[in-house]
């Protein structure tokens, strides 16, 4: 098998998805239980026994390669979380990326046998990275940094994997030699007893608590007091301490945002997958559902031919294919960047850097919003954990917040918007994509009112379409640094007059992202070679687009970019594409192509038969393990028999 | 873990939150009256509060610890404890203490179904029924429950499958669940409590079928609580919340009743199979409309006001990056893009508490009429139960889920509270009416009376509004213009009207064009939706309005209140702007000045978030939120309660199960 898999090594992700399906799929360890109806303990151990298993298979099929890692994951686990998981993603990534030659050949190796995490976030503070609050101090005496967990807000909280699995962390903390403080910095520390798992003296370490989803993922805490641990342990490729406590500064401190980068690039897939599961399961679900009359006197229709339920799914449709392929397109540019970077070229970072936090907070909010709204357009059963939609949700939502607080994120993105504009305003030009801006400046020489701007949008025009969203884009992020500019005329403090232009700000980066989106998706069009294929796409992008203006009408017609009379037109035209799409509705999920056990939906089901699956699934419900519940005869009973 | 708590301990407030209180523009207590209904509500709803909590048997302490298994137990027993403790208390159903000890237990409790019960007997059944069950019901004698929604159907009524037969020989009636789709699915209480559930079915009598009525059936022995004959009954698997809930399906098979369990005030089928209507027949959706509107405060207000009073209290304490160099960093309740997400949902909390009151009026005048059987007012009663139970708990399910993601990694933890509001508050939008379906049904009430203002015919007093249409411009002229209620009133007025008027329009093209008319009906529902829900949030501003205009002059209530009230109002303007600047009533320069005094109230508001909060009154214990107490302690409730977890206690054998042979695998490897 192995030279197979040594052949898929390039293969592109979606083939690669493919082979790993069948490899797990078919593998009898990996068959799924029930989840639902266990607690979380049992959760946690079966995602222990799964992920144990995985490790095993992945050294048997020799998968090394971090995507191929993600994928097969992926599958073996049917999306949830695992408390391994930040073993392979940033465990052993962050030491291959940070720590020396001579590091990586003392811990490479013993990534294998032992179970590693990394503990960033603490009690008191997440995405605002400088505010946290560990420490280790440099000791020269014995070449050691003590560790300290020095308030309560200073406990490490959440590491996914910290509470009960690991036996190591990688954890940042500010560092401190000769009395001076460099800022954070990362450490290996080991926190568990090799051999007995007990926790090592001097560490605290257990499990948060029950979260919303996450059930068999043992997020943790971790106190440190006086912990020692050697000086070679500090992940050391950028900056070092030497033995006598002098501290080499590293050349550029953007190289460990590389990592972050990476995660949020692949939380935009995630974004298109969720929301692609959560519509296999509604889209299908609507067209086995029957309910009330359209047509007095005939049989009752499919809930999918009213328009308000098309209303609902079909532009979610739109966007999940939408954000397929701008996490397709995220992931390459990633890739090719990346390996700029590793010649030490960093100049396309700050772009990247800027495009995948903008994307990361729209995809993931819009993705969230879509997957609730399926669940509800399911009805009622939608509410049951049958539907498989509420795992979806509670797996997903966390990456709202998870890698980067999602206005926080909206607002690095505009933090790379204005300084563009304001590079432009200085003359210079500005490439990638943001080079719309530089359309600014000649416009602002030609003395022609704004409304003239209007661009003759032809509304059945994708490209035509894309020039509308670019000036929308350029509107709110002129208007959002003009108003930036017009507080910094008032105030002395640039963060004051930041802070009060913020909701602006993170406005700005919501067109900028959505312009983005729309391009690549149309784009996207050209390069797809079947014809009715490409038909098909051409409609699904035509929804996306004009359903996004008819939502966000206002922008576009205060900007002047459409008349209300247009505005018109564009709603019924989504209506119109809504039924245009209605029979393909079903055929384009299924080529999402999820297999049934990873879709975990009776309701998404392929074959449809959803009602008579229901009633087998209720009947394994723990309450139901015996007919008279024990509380008849504890409670009930004696309840009647004194009245 | 002592030194952590020097100066920080549990019991003294903490000083981020000390200090918000210290600036209170107005009486938190005296909010708290006003939002009570008078001082002396106050008093009563402290008294049972605490009563309540005081009492162990209704700890929720461990509640997010705990099983399906677990939570169901603790249910009934706070069920059957309830009674006991009502006795002692002297709490009668009919006293002014009753409607706060739901409040209270925070809906953890069970036989919720059975007060359903109760009610449908009440208004569906004869004085003979009336007295027959409602003395069992009230000593508990049976548990209740109200089987209604079946697998292949919800809020479509009359496409229920349940068959009910008459059998003249036998003067019974035989029901049956034909099909698998007809299986009764969802009803709560009645997968492993209730003894008796009132079961809607269609009515057949010699072969001919008169709709959906509602029959009483026994469904366990009273004696050992085992299903009857013919019954397959049991708990339908675990949802999203409500895992204290035992909702359960119910299956029948030939099950014979006495004709007398017929619910019959209205329709009744008497010994020869004479099929007899009195009154109306929509009457039988009475209950339901009812119902969506008793439960708007204690399932979709309650828990945005609770969401509010957690994330606004925990940004106080939070405190994250730098505001200002040099500085220390400052409260994420100073960030605008925080106060953008929380504000405005505590402005909604206010502007829906006061809807509700509204609501209860018109419908306690409106159930005085119907018990005189005068049903006139029923379609305007259905018509606004529909559009405000879907308008606020839409409104109230998004703004929780915004709270909880305001409160960044720890909303999740299930600690927090937050995680418990959101899953079961999201429940409201579909049980008691699907929400589009229920706007479509408030939409053609609109459209009727729309037609009927137009030809100068009398509607009822909520949509006289529609008979004014006049075109015409804002007319604002500075942001400030904006904080004029009138203005505002008539902006949303206006659009109302407006999209009523346009969809009633096309409509009338597509019949007159040829289209079939529910084939046109179903074409325009996506706008009908949006007028719907145009009309709802109209008559909240403008009675948001009304209300603050009532309100006493003294300790600053009114004035805070009329902040909120423009805040609520500009923020509907400015998150629906496309709405609003269609045909030009309002300007692009308006909508900038809009924009500006929208988010000058944000910092307006911001000085008095915590206090506003605080006038919700909420005990820490119905809070039940490391993030949201009073003191503001919040990290080091958060580790002691961490604590607590069972993963923290039990040994969990995965380590040497599994963990074990894979570490000791690979070092072997090495």
């Amino acid at each position: 098998m192995q030279p197979e898999v040594q052949q898929r090594k390039k293969a592109e992700s979606f083939s690669c998805t493919i082979y790993c399906e069948a490899l797990v799929i078919n593998d009898p360890d990996f068959q799924h239980e029930d989840l639902n109806f266990l607690s979380r303990s049992q959760r946690y151990e079966q995602a222990i026994r799964k992920s144990s298993l995985m490790v095993m298979k992945l050294r048997e099929y020799g998968i090394a390669d971090p995507e191929e890692i993600y994928w097969f994951k992926r599958t073996c686990l049917g999306n949830f979380p695992e408390p391994f998981g930040l073993h392979f993603s940033m465990f052993q990534k962050t030491i291959e990326s940070q720590a020396t030659d001579a590091q990586k050949k003392k811990w490479l190796p013993l990534v294998r046998g032992i179970i590693g995490t990394y503990a960033q976030t603490e009690m008191g503070h997440g995405t605002h990275l400088r505010g946290l609050e560990t420490t280790a101090t440099y000791d020269p005496a014995t070449q050691e940094f003590i560790l300290n967990s020095p308030t309560v807000t200073s406990i490490k909280w959440w590491p996914g994997g910290l509470g009960k699995t690991s036996n190591h962390a990688i954890v940042l903390a500010q560092l401190y030699t000769q009395g001076q403080c460099k800022g954070l910095h990362a450490f290996i520390v080991p926190i568990r007893q090799l051999g007995t798992h007990e926790p090592l003296p001097g560490i605290t370490v257990g499990d948060i608590g029950p979260k919303f989803g996450y059930d068999e993922m043992d997020n943790g805490y971790l106190k440190m007091d006086n912990f020692r641990i050697p000086r070679e342990n500090m992940l050391m490729k950028y900056a070092q301490v030497e033995p006598d406590g002098t501290y080499v500064k590293p050349l550029s401190d953007k190289l460990t945002y590389g990592t972050m980068v990476f995660i949020r690039s692949l939380i935009v897939g995630d974004s298109a997958r969720s929301l692609s599961r959560a519509c296999t399961i509604a889209i299908r679900y609507s067209a086995v559902r029957h309910q009330s009359e359209l047509k007095p006197g005939e049989p009752e229709p499919q809930i999918l031919d009213y328009q308000t339920q098309q209303y609902k799914l079909f532009p979610l449709l739109a966007t999940a294919y939408a954000f397929h392929f701008v996490g397709a397109y995220i992931k390459d540019t990633y890739r090719r960047i990346s390996g700029d970077i590793n010649e030490g070229d960093l100049s396309e970072l700050p772009e990247l850097h800027a495009l995948t936090a903008g994307l990361k907070a729209f995809t993931s909010w819009t993705a969230n919003a879509g997957i609730e709204e399926c669940r509800m357009a399911c009805g009622g059963h939608g509410y049951s954990r049958c539907s498989g939609i509420p795992d979806i949700y509670v797996t997903f939502t966390p990456s709202c917040t998870y890698e980067g607080e999602n206005t926080v994120m909206m607002l690095q993105t505009a933090r790379f918007l204005v300084k563009s504009y304001n590079q432009v305003a200085a003359g210079q030009r500005v490439s990638g994509m943001v080079s719309y801006l530089n359309d600014l400046s000649r416009q602002r020489i030609q003395p022609q009112h704004v409304a003239a701007r209007t661009v003759s949008v032809r509304i059945n025009d994708p490209v035509s379409l894309v020039e509308a969203y670019k000036a929308r884009a350029a509107r709110l992020v002129e208007a959002a640094a003009k108003n930036l500019q017009a507080e910094l005329n008032h105030r002395k403090s640039k963060e004051d007059a930041w802070n009060r232009t913020s909701v602006d700000l993170v406005r700005a980066s919501e067109v900028h992202c959505h312009y983005v989106i729309v391009k690549l998706f149309t784009a996207k069009l050209s390069e797809i070679s079947n014809a009715a294929v490409r038909a098909v796409m051409t409609e699904l992008c035509l929804l996306y687009t004009l359903y996004g203006i008819s939502k966000n009408a206002g922008d576009f017609m205060q900007a002047g970019i459409l008349t209300d009379a247009q505005i018109t037109q564009v709603n019924q035209r989504v209506k119109e594409l809504l039924a245009i799409i209605r029979p393909n509705a079903v055929a384009l999920v299924d080529s999402f192509d999820f297999h049934d056990t990873h879709l975990g939906s009776v309701l998404g089901r392929y074959d449809g038969n959803v009602y008579e699956n229901m009633f087998e699934w209720a009947k394994k419900s723990p309450l139901n393990k015996t007919e008279v519940h024990e509380s008849f005869h504890k409670h009930l009973k004696p309840m009647q028999a004194k009245l | 873990q002592d030194k952590y708590a020097q100066g920080f301990g549990l019991g003294s407030v903490n000083p981020d939150l000390a200090s918000e209180r210290q600036t209170a523009s107005f009486s938190v207590e005296r909010l708290t009256t006003v939002l009570d209904g008078g001082a002396e509500h106050t008093r009563v709803r402290r008294a049972v509060v605490e009563a309540i909590e005081r009492d162990p048997v209704f700890s929720r302490e461990n509640q997010y610890f705990q099983t399906q298994n677990e939570r169901y137990e603790a249910a009934v027993r706070k069920a059957v404890h309830l009674q006991k403790k009502m006795h002692e208390m002297g709490w009668r159903e009919d006293g002014p203490e009753f409607i706060y000890i739901y409040r209270a237990l925070a809906g953890d409790v069970a036989f919720l179904l059975h007060r359903v019960f109760m009610r449908s007997i009440s208004v569906l059944g004869s004085d003979e029924q009336v007295a027959k069950w409602i003395p069992l019901a009230t000593k508990h004698q049976l548990i209740g429950s109200y089987a209604q929604t079946e697998l292949g159907h919800g809020t479509y009524l009359q496409g229920l499958e349940t068959t009910a037969v008459f059998d003249t020989t036998t003067q019974e009636f035989i029901l049956n669940t034909p099909k698998i789709s007809a299986m009764k699915w969802w009803p709560g209480d009645m997968g492993r409590s209730a003894t008796h559930t009132v079961v809607f079915a269609q009515l057949y009598v010699h072969g001919k079928c008169y709709g959906v009525h509602p029959f009483i059936v026994q469904i366990r022995s009273l004696r050992d609580h085992s299903l009857c004959p013919g019954i397959t009954a049991g708990d339908i698997g675990p949802k999203m919340n409500f895992e204290h809930i035992d909702n359960g399906y119910l299956m029948l098979q030939n099950v014979r009743i006495p004709r007398e369990n017929m619910l019959n005030k209205f329709c009744e089928v008497q010994p020869d199979g004479t099929y007899v209507r009195r009154g109306s027949q929509k009457i039988n959706y009475f209950t339901m409309t009812t119902l969506r509107v008793s439960l708007l405060s204690d399932e979709v207000i309650l828990p945005l006001m609770k969401a509010c009073t957690i994330a606004i209290r925990y940004s106080a304490v939070r405190r994250q990056s730098k505001l200002n160099p040099g500085e220390e960093e400052a409260k994420i309740l100073d960030y605008q893009t925080q106060q953008e997400k929380l504000l405005p949902q505590l402005a909604a909390a206010y502007a829906f508490h006061f809807i509700n009151n509204y609501l209860h009026k018109l419908f306690d005048r409106g159930y005085k009429e119907i018990q005189e059987r005068n049903f006139s007012s029923l379609p305007e009663l259905h018509a606004s139960s529909s559009g405000f139970k879907a308008m606020l708990s839409q409104y109230c399910t998004a703004g929780v889920e915004i709270c909880l993601r305001a409160c960044g990694g720890h909303g999740y933890s299930l600690l927090s509270g937050l995680p418990s509001l959101y899953t079961k508050i999201l429940a409201s939008c579909i049980y008691e009416g699907e929400n589009t379906i229920l706007l479509l049904q408030t939409a053609r009430f609109l459209i009727k009376c729309f037609a009927a203002a137009s030809a100068g015919q009398p509607v009822p007093q909520s949509v006289t509004y529609l008979a004014a249409v006049k075109p015409g411009k804002c007319p604002a002229k500075n942001k400030l213009d904006f904080l004029n209620p009138d203005i505002y009133v008539e902006a949303y007025q206006h659009t109302a009207i407006r999209l009523l008027s346009s969809t009633a329009a096309k409509l009338q093209d597509l019949i007159q064009s040829g289209v079939k008319k529910h084939e046109a009906w179903n074409q325009c529902t996506v706008q009908l939706v949006q007028a719907a829900k145009a009309h709802c949030h109209y008559i909240t501003v403008k009675n948001f309005v009304e209300t603050v205009e009532k309100l006493e002059n003294k300790a600053g209530i009114q004035k805070i209140m009329k902040h909120l009230c423009d805040l609520y109002a500009l923020h509907g303007i400015f998150s629906n702007a496309g709405l609003f600047l269609h045909d030009g009533y309002i300007s692009g320069a308006q909508m900038d000045m809009i924009t500006a005094s929208y988010l000058d109230l944000l910092g307006v508001i911001r000085k008095d978030a915590v206090p506003l909060v605080d006038a919700f009154d909420f005990t820490d214990k119905s809070l039940n939120s490391a993030l949201g107490s009073y003191d503001g302690n919040v990290y080091q409730r958060l580790y002691e309660w961490a604590q607590k977890s069972p993963t923290n206690q039990q040994i969990s054998p995965a380590y040497e199960k599994y963990l074990r042979p894979l570490l000791h695998n690979k070092l072997s490897k090495l």
